[in-house]
């Protein structure tokens, strides 16, 4: 066999590699810890001196350290399972409900449209048509509808992270070549065997990159729900603190947010890996 | 353990014959296209033929319609005495991309007609055939690996395998191996007509090498463009079994020029 591995396509790419990586420029070959620290250290210092000089009032940007000290503050008050906490946990349950609602109903739709003619020709053009509008908006009929309680930011939340579900599902469905349609075709393989051990399979990546823009979509969707419907989550806390120009507290209030964020991204990049473990994406965070 | 050699390979057209295309036309309604009109043909038992044409010529459209893919516009095709009105268990088909499925390991990838056909449970059964197989082609040991770590050439040894795993009366092979470089290529043709002979299969290859067609068939379908038809049927009288140093000999060199005369005309149309 070895004949066919020396003369082999990958073997080649390979040698390829390697010459490349020798003619990296330094900025490129800093090491990703030393890289990340460094920006790191550039953005806190800049954000100290901007704030040291008053080039802007503190009640716009407070210092670093007031920041640090909030966080703490917070933090201490999540830990000790504090009023926070509860607003958090109100938050995170938004997420969670959202995404899972946001899946469901985006995967299904992205099966209809992608699959069926029916689906691209009847189903796909009211889509795209909802899915350029601003969807925002429609907060307010969600509060009419399912009023303040954790309900009405679910349905945001999951109104946004739906559609680019949709859209890699059926894109992922789309994505099968013609080779293995045709070789699906030569072993008999019926419509649903075809769709279940071929097109989902293939399409699993782009199904991914779907589930994270909505991933990113709705944490996005749910603390809007909570700044235009009120009711008891984290956003609550934000838009409370910002009234009162508590400038620090928004900022580490944000940052916790973020935390949430990052969790329900790494969560997707996760089973990302597991289940499309064949495919390495090259570009893109939370692929490291 | 290699399956034992089948029956003696004893050279040109040979044993009854097993598919037969009577005045066989294709017109695709899409564009209008006559991409095959009145091609009649018949292939025997344990016989190897190969099609040669320009691009376009309808090489790939006779093949789908002989596979049952695509449906004739007009003519018949009859294999082993049941007229091909859809895709049918005793025929194997190969081509030019091996088209592995990189979530499933080489033997997955393997027993997957089975899986397809008969389900899983009898999927299971059919792998202690699939490592046989792999064996076969040359592959002992890369039964749990996956296609990313295959090279081109060792991911058609697999596809070969997928292909023999029904047990196919006839090989259809559109241009299985003409992704590969030459070297491999040489080898894999070689390989190809050992399986053939093992399994005493009727193998009918598209290809656009002459030099390929020459040295592994008995018969060489010969076709012209637009509307794609046969121009000429040409017997390869080379003893069997084939090797590459035939490649030097005089009477290759003759057949080789007097196709490739017959494609030039062709293309004067
Ligand atoms: N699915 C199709 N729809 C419409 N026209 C097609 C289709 N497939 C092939 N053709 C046309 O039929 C002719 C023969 O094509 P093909 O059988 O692929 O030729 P070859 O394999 O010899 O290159 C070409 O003119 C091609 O454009
Ligand atoms: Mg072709």
């Amino acid at each position: 066999m070895t004949e066919f591995q020396t003369n082999s396509p990958g073997d080649f790419e390979t040698v390829q590699d390697t010459v490349w990586k020798q003619e990296i420029a330094f900025i490129d070959a800093v090491p990703r810890w030393l890289a990340m620290s460094f920006v790191f250290v550039v953005f806190i210092g800049s954000w100290q001196l901007v704030t040291a000089l008053e080039l802007v009032s503190p009640i716009i940007l407070p210092t670093p350290m007031e920041t640090l000290n909030d966080m703490i503050f917070v933090g201490k008050n999540l830990l000790t399972g504090g009023y926070m906490l509860g607003a958090l946990w109100i938050t995170i349950q938004e997420v969670i409900y959202g995404f899972a609602l946001a899946i469901a109903i985006g995967f299904s739709l992205g099966v209809l449209v992608g699959e069926t003619a029916f689906g691209e020709k009847a189903v796909m053009p009211y889509l795209v048509a909802i899915d350029t509008m601003p969807k925002v908006a429609f907060a307010p009929l969600f509060v009419a509808w399912l009023g303040f309680g954790i309900e009405s930011k679910v349905a945001l939340a999951a109104f946004i992270a739906t559609f680019p579900i949709v859209v890699g599902t059926a894109a992922g469905l789309h994505s099968a070549d013609e080779n293995a349609r045709m070789l699906f075709k030569t072993m008999g393989a019926s419509r649903m065997q075809t769709l279940i051990k071929m097109k989902l399979p293939t399409g699993l990546p782009q199904v991914f990159t779907g589930l994270k823009i909505g991933a990113v979509g709705v944490m996005a969707g749910a603390i809007t729900g909570e700044f235009l419907g009120g009711g008891k989550g984290f956003g609550e806390l934000i838009r409370v603190a910002a009234s009162q120009l508590n400038t620090p507290r928004v900022f580490s209030l944000i940052l916790y947010l973020s935390l949430v964020g990052l969790a329900v991204f790494a969560a997707v990049s996760w089973t990302q890996r597991k289940v499309v473990f064949w495919h390495k994406e090259r570009v893109g965070a939370g692929d490291a | 353990m290699k399956p034992a050699v089948a029956l003696e390979y004893s050279g040109a057209p040979v044993g009854a014959p097993v598919y037969d295309l009577a005045h066989v036309s294709k017109t695709y309604a899409r564009n209008a296209v006559v991409a095959l009109e009145d091609v009649s043909l018949t292939l025997r038992k344990g016989s190897f033929t190969s099609v040669i044409g320009s691009s376009g010529c309808g090489k790939s459209t006779l093949l789908k319609i002989m596979a049952g893919l695509i449906p004739p516009t007009k003519g018949r095709v009859v294999l082993q005495g049941v007229p091909v009105t859809g895709p049918r268990r005793d025929i194997g088909m190969m081509f030019q991309q091996a088209t592995l499925f990189p979530w499933k390991t080489a033997v997955e990838n393997i027993v997957l007609p089975i899986e397809i056909r008969d389900g899983k449970a009898a999927a299971k059964k059919a792998v202690e055939k699939a490592h046989q197989l792999l064996d076969v082609v040359g592959l002992k040991g890369f039964e749990n690996v996956y296609p990313n770590e295959l090279s081109g050439g060792m991911a058609q040894r697999a596809s070969i395998c997928r292909m023999l795993i029904t047990e196919p009366a006839v090989l259809l092979l559109d241009e299985p191996f003409s992704a590969l470089d030459e070297l491999s290529r040489d080898m894999m043709n070689m390989e190809l007509q050992r399986i053939c002979r093992e399994q005493n299969a009727t193998a009918f290859l598209v290809t656009h090498s002459i030099q390929e067609a020459v040295i592994l068939s008995d018969e060489i379908v010969v076709m012209k463009p637009r509307p794609g038809r046969i121009a000429e049927i040409v017997e390869v009288d080379l003893p069997r079994p084939r090797t590459l140093d035939m490649m030097t000999t005089p009477k290759f060199g003759e057949i080789v020029d007097y196709i490739r005369g017959l494609l030039d005309k062709g293309e004067d149309m």
